[in-house]
């Protein structure tokens, strides 16, 4: 994204459950502007909460001692939300985004929170390092066909 | 962001509504109201109506399908009614389709569950 064309917005906050809904609207309500349908808008939320859950089930197993950080960038072509932990991180990171993939079926995960991230957004990166953390890098873009002609 | 669950049985039909935000957060009081349910009354199948949800992520996924397998171990069924669009992907990306019917009313679901 290009420089001084660009807004930003930064939280950071205690990995405890009740902050994912708090997480998906404050991300929400920072990208209110922009011309995104209501449809859009929910999927940008439902894929805030997937990467927030992870990072709380997943990263710091429940520690609510951990921090979770969400970036969130926009112009006039995309929005780009990156969400991190500095938990326990992924040992296998294709095996980790099959769908159905899940190492807490106990808990009644159904592995689909990769599947529904990639589908919901344009781009999703993962970057991690065990025992150093985990970060998603995610961008939906907003005017498809002027992205082309760039 | 709080969930609402609303239950009432109709002959050995539990109806399960659901007002609100289904996540992480939530699902697990929707779990154990839901599982106390099927466990301590003669509940056959369930009706899970959606109408009212405005938010739901692969934590709901994950606990409709924890109640999905408890009641179809009981020889019962499950179907979910009145799903909005974006939830309706999540169901069709998950493959939950292929196993839980889905009808657009609770008049359509509970018809064809037998009562009329
Ligand atoms: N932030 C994270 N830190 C460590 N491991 C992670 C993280 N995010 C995901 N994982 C690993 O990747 C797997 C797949 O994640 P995904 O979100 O697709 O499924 P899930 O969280 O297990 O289930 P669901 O999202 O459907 O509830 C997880 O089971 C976990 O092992
Ligand atoms: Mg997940």
């Amino acid at each position: 994204m290009e420089k001084g064309k660009m807004n930003f917005m930064e939280l950071n906050f205690a990995a405890r459950s009740e902050n994912e809904g708090f997480a998906r609207i404050a991300v929400a309500a920072f990208l209110s502007r922009l011309p995104l349908n209501l449809d859009e808008m929910e999927e940008i939320k439902t894929v805030v909460s997937e990467a927030v859950t992870n990072a709380i089930i997943h990263g710091y197993e429940e520690d609510e001692q951990g921090a979770v950080m969400i970036s969130t960038f926009y112009d006039q072509y995309a929005v780009e939300i990156v969400i991190e932990d500095h938990g326990i991180g992924i040992a296998d990171v294709e095996e980790a985004r099959q769908p159905l993939f899940t190492t807490k079926p106990e808990l009644e995960r159904s592995g689909m929170g990769f599947t529904i991230m990639e589908n919901f957004m344009d781009v999703m990166e993962i970057t991690t390092e065990i025992g150093r953390g985990t970060r998603i890098r995610m961008v939906k873009n907003l005017v498809k066909n002027e992205m082309l002609c760039n | 962001m709080s969930l609402r669950v609303d239950m009432e049985a109709i002959g050995d039909i539990l109806i399960v509504r659901l007002d609100g935000e289904l996540d992480h957060h939530t699902s697990e009081v929707l779990r154990s109201q839901m599982e106390g349910q099927i466990n301590d009354t003669d509940v056959r199948h369930v009706l899970l109506s959606l109408k009212n949800l405005h938010f739901m992520d692969s934590s709901g996924l994950g606990v409709i399908l924890g109640r999905y397998k408890q009641i179809t171990a009981r020889g019962g069924d499950m179907i979910v009614c009145s799903i909005n669009p974006v939830i309706y992907r999540l169901f069709e990306l998950s493959g939950l389709f292929k196993i839980i019917k889905v009808k657009d009313s609770e008049e359509e679901a509970l018809h064809i569950l037998g009562v009329a």
